[in-house]
């Protein structure tokens, strides 16, 4: 679900390429003469092409506006209008990063701290879960052994764990990251477990009849073969941590992003608490491309055969 | 000729079983063969007719129900490269350059002695070999299947095998690539002298690149139903044994055996 809803964004950044195409064309037009009498429809088509790249999702905005303000405007709704809330915006974004005191800071801060917690979270589950998975993967009495506890388990929310967390580490905060780590590490270790069990046996038997050595079948064949699966995994984790943080430090307080939204509504201050839904859209679609653009880089053509 | 190059490899009734869920699957029954050193063998036999089980035995990826491999005079217990094998869907890293795909090999079976120049020289002879040194930095996503398998073809080279096992290695391509790639391997098995043991289904490729044709039985619990000594002059050219007697004398024998005494039966389901 998480990715159905952050992928359909992804295609626009593609969109505004043509953007380029038409003016480059226009440029060279100007520059050399000869060129003016190309069939004036290619401009055209290209510009229909901009139109169609640009248009939907703008109007998607637009709609999405139109709702606000019409909810915004019935009388008792307590819901600011976008115009509101741009000017809050304006407001909050003008300071991000002051401090006054542990509980009212700014909003740069809160993101920070969010995503602090994520990485050490995420960081654990990633120290334990990957080479979890590689042995899970690897050995077929280790799968027998830990697949029921992980399908046990991967379905509890994540919230379940928080009062676990609190009571083993005694803290908000401690707690908080623990219940990162046990919700990015299942897509982790299964990931990595079924990249290694889908390693071919053709790329095994090629270092079988090479006789490599352990290590160089972990570092040429295991390990890149395992990569795009095992970034599939971190990116699952990290989409699921940034879900579950907001959660948490409403639950757990201190600073964060989630914290700033409770904070915010005990204030009564709803234009804070609409900022900071959009500030984790953006900041959980960053992340989500930048793990896209990394997995692209690690992902080969298959052989088949 | 002494005795142990007369008896390169030897395979002594070896018996090789399945387990399946269905019980106890016989493949291969009293298979007894010897390899020549500098031998071409080619098994030819109907699919399922366990061709790939044998190279597989000889490769040492599986160990036999029963029976004994031996190769240059000691018993084949693990795969290994001095038994270089070039598979029928190439096996290339995908990830790795073709000069890479090859240096691993050169790297594990040369290391030791040789420093890296060194190393490295070999890799691009065995390019140069099958004709790739062009594209050497080219991962296998970027070149054709003809040419992964000449790729394939320069990893079993390079490490200087003592035998070459080959798995229908060019049963993937299209004939024209096919019959180029018969050429450069008869060229590069003159010049280097490998003993090669060959699984193809097809018939020309068994009677012009090989010494000696072994054709097995069908399946299951196949055996050696007859081999076939090719007695034709090298250097083989495939246009002038087009219409050569001998060779259609050579091809109707195999063919005779494929389809007159192992016509394929289809097992009821």
């Amino acid at each position: 679900m998480v990715a159905a809803v952050f992928h359909s964004p992804l295609e626009t950044p593609a969109a505004p390429a043509p953007a380029v195409t038409p003016a480059a064309a226009a440029m060279v037009a100007v520059a050399s003469p000869a060129p003016v009498t190309a069939p004036p429809q290619a401009p055209a088509r290209d510009l229909r092409g901009l139109w169609l790249a640009v248009l939907p999702p703008v109007l998607g905005f637009a709609l999405l506006l139109l709702i606000w303000q019409a909810i915004a405007s019935t009388a008792d709704s307590g819901i600011p209008s976008p115009a509101q809330t741009w000017a809050q915006a304006v407001q909050v974004f003008a300071e991000p990063f002051y401090r006054n005191g542990p509980n009212d800071q700014g909003v740069g801060w809160n993101v920070l701290s969010s995503l602090q917690r994520v990485a050490v979270g995420f960081g654990l589950a990633a120290l334990v879960g990957i080479p979890a998975g590689f042995a899970i993967g690897r050995s077929v009495f280790l799968s027998r052994m830990f697949n029921p506890l992980i399908s046990l388990l991967r379905p509890v929310s994540p919230l379940a764990w928080l009062p676990i967390g609190l009571l083993v580490f005694k803290g908000a905060n401690p707690a908080a990251i623990w219940t990162i780590f046990i919700c990015s590490i299942w897509p982790m270790v299964i990931n990595t477990a079924v990249g290694v069990q889908r390693v071919p046996q053709d790329y095994l038997n090629v270092a079988r009849v090479l006789d490599l050595s352990e290590w160089k079948v972990f570092t040429t064949i295991l390990l890149p073969a395992v990569l795009p699966y095992l970034l599939t995994g971190v990116r699952l984790a990290v989409g699921t941590a940034w879900l579950v943080i907001v959660a948490a430090e409403m639950l757990t307080g201190g600073v964060g992003i989630g914290f700033w939204v409770w904070d915010e509504w005990n204030n009564l201050n709803v234009a804070s608490i609409i900022i900071a839904i959009f500030v984790i859209g953006i900041v959980g679609l960053l992340l989500e491309l930048a793990l896209v653009k990394l997995a692209s880089l690690f992902t080969y053509e298959e052989v088949r055969s | 000729m002494n005795t142990s190059d007369c008896q390169y490899i030897r395979i002594q009734g070896v018996e090789q079983t399945f387990r399946t869920p269905k019980g106890q699957f016989p493949a291969l029954r009293q298979i007894d063969l010897t390899v020549r050193k500098g031998d071409f063998v080619t098994l030819i036999g109907h699919s399922g007719c366990g061709k790939s089980t044998l190279l597989n035995l000889i490769a040492g990826l599986t160990t036999p129900s029963a029976g004994v491999l031996l190769c240059a005079g000691k018993e084949i217990a693990g795969p290994g490269p001095e038994r270089a094998m070039v598979f029928q869907n190439h096996s290339l890293l995908p990830w790795l350059t073709c000069f890479d795909n090859v240096y691993l090999g050169v790297e594990r079976v040369f290391g030791s002695a040789e420093n890296k120049a060194q190393l490295r020289a070999r890799t691009g002879q065995a390019l140069e070999l099958v004709g790739l040194a062009h594209a050497a930095g080219k991962r296998p996503g970027e070149i054709s299947g003809g040419m992964k398998q000449r790729v394939g073809i320069a990893r079993a080279l390079a490490m200087e095998p003592k035998v070459l096992l080959m798995d229908e290695p060019f049963g993937a391509l299209d004939a024209l690539t096919r019959a180029r790639l018969q050429d450069e391997l008869l060229e590069i098995v003159a010049k280097t002298r490998a003993t090669v043991v060959m699984v193809t289904h097809d018939v020309d490729e068994a009677v012009l690149l090989a010494d000696r044709i072994v054709m097995m039985t069908n399946g299951p619990a196949a055996t050696i139903g007859e081999v076939l000594h090719v007695d034709l002059p090298r250097p083989r050219s495939r246009v002038a044994l087009a219409d050569d007697p001998q060779y259609q004398h050579y091809r109707k024998a195999v063919i005779d055996f494929l389809y007159t005494r192992q016509a394929h039966v289809e097992k009821a389901a």
